[in-house]
């Protein structure tokens, strides 16, 4: 086997320039794929690094889900509202949750002194979101029971807030209008970052009941934050939620949920929805450009076999058997294609950290790369190799001497 | 270094089989419309230690019998033998041929080829030629340096080991090439033309070698169309038209040739043996 890898050395070695040509093939085919596999793979980490600040153990209780059909969206749409009461009424039978906040949202305009900030968003919490949300108070603390209980006029801003409206100076116990209403901030957040484009960090918390109180009530829908008590318990969780929500909602058996229950995997499925697409059409590129690799290593070796039918003659009469010369040519065209594997593969992780590093977009070496270009080599060099070799094994030993 | 290990010392004794049996070997080509008889019924034994020169003229069957000799070809009905072992059997009522396999792990151990255009590989050095055919018969790789060193030694070119075939003149070639049909310690070395493409002083000097080479015990088969060379054998065999047409013993194999050779002649005349 050593000896067969000498030979094949050997005879590429011979013909440098024209190994290197049909390794050329090869390696724009595994280049253009694996820059491809790069950004992919950049884009999911970039999402799956957006979408964990929705946390993969939290669940959330809605009207609507999230993504849905038009159909649906205007039948849902006329669903009733989840009230407030809902919380309490979850929070009294899961056994599984945890933490359990409503979450209310209100565009607002904040004001402190001369300083105005539009488009915050505002959200009324109970004191359980910190947990759900990952907030960490670096400043003050974050609300708590007796504020929601009592509807008190106190707010945690986020980091971009404090930023804007207070710059260096210290924002705690001081007063700022939100939409025209006093609260006194009684936190800061940590710096949280973006989601999917949104700054995480431009809200501000109140309590979900100051809010209702404030800016009304009635015409209200109430979206349901709640954390399971082990993230492997998640789906029991959210079954559970589910019928306690059932019963919430009055239905009977046999009715379908006028409400809607949405996780981080949810989103993840419709992005997953979205790129398999994408993979497609990556794999596809490949497969062309393997073929026509695959092609070039094909013909090149059907040269070589040609050319160097004088000295097969030579080592079928030296007593080389059809399985040595078959497997000398094999192991030649399966070494053509390695070379051209790695370096495919060394320019595309070039080509992404370039992209990586100068542009926004994210490019990620997946570990897939490994097992198609262990692939590559086998089924592009064995396939494509196979019939050249077979072509040089059967070759008659006499005839082939007698070649000129 | 000992150069005996390499190859058989004293000629075998007379009790001995013979190595080849032909019987009623023929060849036919098939040549699209017409058949071309190449072999009509070729009997043929040879015994240790013969030096046999086959000669004819072009288009009597001479590389066709070689090549069957040499395992390169199968006859298309006959009977072949070789050292007791039955290479192909092809008559009417049975068909029974060695495979591919068996064929090449012939050519492999029991013989040693030496043709006229070298067939050496160009770029390969000349031990490493030399050592190819060891790798096929998978001789660990210490080992065979060290055959191929002493097949290198016996033809006298230790010296030239490591250039390439490029870079050697003809004569030491075809010495490359004889050191590379030696190497495995063959049963028969079969040499096609040796000197057809060689000047006729460095010829002389190849079929030096060969004697040399017989006198130490090998079995040599030579196919010439040049009498002078056929000399050196103690047997001729002349081919006319795929059949047997004289097979003879020549009275001084030879002998005048290779005074003038000294450099690679046995001392002694050596006719007795075969007769």
């Amino acid at each position: 086997m050593i000896e067969i890898l000498r030979i094949a050395g050997a005879a590429l070695w011979a013909h440098k320039f024209r190994a290197l040509l049909t390794t050329l093939g090869i390696a724009i085919g595994i280049f253009t794929v694996g820059v491809v596999m790069a950004l992919i793979e950049g884009l999911n980490a970039t999402f799956t690094e957006q979408i964990s600040s929705l946390g993969s153990d939290v669940l959330y209780v809605d009207k609507r889900a999230w993504f849905q059909g038009h159909g649906e969206w205007l039948t849902s749409r006329q669903r009733r509202n989840i009230g407030l009461d809902a919380v309490d009424y979850i929070a009294q039978r899961a056994e599984l949750v945890s933490h359990i906040s409503p979450r209310v949202y209100q565009g607002g305009t904040l004001k402190y002194g001369d300083k105005n900030l539009e488009g915050v968003s505002v959200q009324g919490v109970h004191a359980d979101m910190a947990v759900i949300a990952g907030s960490e108070v670096v400043e003050g603390r974050f609300l708590s029971r007796v504020d929601t209980r009592r509807k008190k006029a106190v707010a945690v801003i986020g980091d971009a807030v404090k930023e804007k409206l207070f710059g260096n100076r210290t924002s705690l116990g001081k007063s700022i209008s939100i939409n025209g209403r006093r609260f006194l901030v009684i936190g800061v957040l940590e710096k949280q970052g973006q989601m999917l484009g949104r700054d995480l960090d431009n809200m501000v918390y109140i309590p979900a009941e100051t809010l209702l109180k404030m800016y009304g009530r009635r015409w209200r829908n109430v979206s349901i934050a709640l954390k399971a008590t082990d993230p492997a318990l998640v789906d029991e969780a959210r079954e559970e939620v589910e019928g306690i929500m059932r019963r919430y909602r009055k239905l009977r058996p046999g009715q379908p949920d006028d409400f809607a229950i949405n996780q981080q995997s949810t989103l993840q499925e419709l992005y997953d929805n979205a790129t398999r697409l994408l993979w497609l059409v990556a794999i596809g590129i490949g497969s062309i450009a393997l073929i026509v690799g695959g092609v070039g290593v094909m013909n090149i070796m059907l040269v070589t076999v040609t050319e160097r039918t004088m000295e097969i003659g030579i080592r079928k009469s030296l007593g080389a058997r059809q399985s040595t010369i078959r497997w000398q040519f094999l192991v030649e065209s399966m070494t053509v294609c390695s070379l051209g594997v790695v370096v495919g593969f060394l320019l595309a992780s070039g080509v992404a950290m370039i992209v990586d590093r100068a542009t926004p977009l994210m490019a990620r070496i997946p570990p897939s790369w490994g097992g198609l270009g262990i692939g590559v080599v086998v089924v592009v060099g064995l396939v494509f190799g196979l019939w050249p070799a077979t072509k040089a094994a059967r070759l008659d030993p006499i005839e082939a001497l007698r070649y000129e | 270094m000992n150069i005996t290990r390499n190859n058989r010392v004293s000629p075998p004794d007379n009790g001995q089989g013979p190595l080849i049996i032909l019987k009623s070997v023929t060849k036919v080509y098939d040549m699209g419309k017409e058949k071309v008889h190449a072999l009509r019924g070729i009997d043929l034994t040879i015994k240790p230690n013969e030096y046999i020169s086959i000669m004819g003229p072009s288009g009597s069957g001479k590389s066709t019998l070689m090549n069957i000799i040499g395992c390169l070809d199968t006859p298309t009905s006959g009977r072949y033998e070789f050292e007791g072992e039955l290479v192909c059997d092809v008559t009417d009522s049975s068909l029974n041929k060695m495979n591919d396999n068996q064929l090449a792990g012939i050519r492999n151990r029991k013989i040693g080829f030496v043709f006229q255009t070298f067939n050496l590989l160009s770029r390969t050095s000349a031990l490493r030629n030399v050592e190819l055919p060891l790798i096929y018969a998978g001789v660990h790789r210490r080992q065979r340096l060290e055959r191929a060193g002493v097949a290198m030694e016996q033809v006298g070119l230790t010296d030239r080991s490591s250039h390439r075939p490029s870079e050697l003149s003809g004569g030491e070639r075809q010495r490359v090439a004889i050191a590379r049909a030696l190497v495995t310690q063959p049963t028969i070395i079969l040499a096609d033309e040796p000197t057809g493409n060689l000047d006729s002083v460095t010829g002389q000097g190849i079929m030096g070698l060969l004697d040399n080479l017989h006198q130490q015990g090998n079995t040599i088969v030579l196919v010439t169309h040049e009498a002078h060379i056929a000399e050196h054998a103690h047997r001729v065999i002349h081919l006319l038209d795929g059949q047997i047409d004289k097979d003879e013993l020549t009275v001084n194999p030879g002998r005048t040739r290779r005074r003038r050779h000294v450099e690679a002649s046995p001392s002694k005349p050596h006719g007795e043996a075969a007769a």
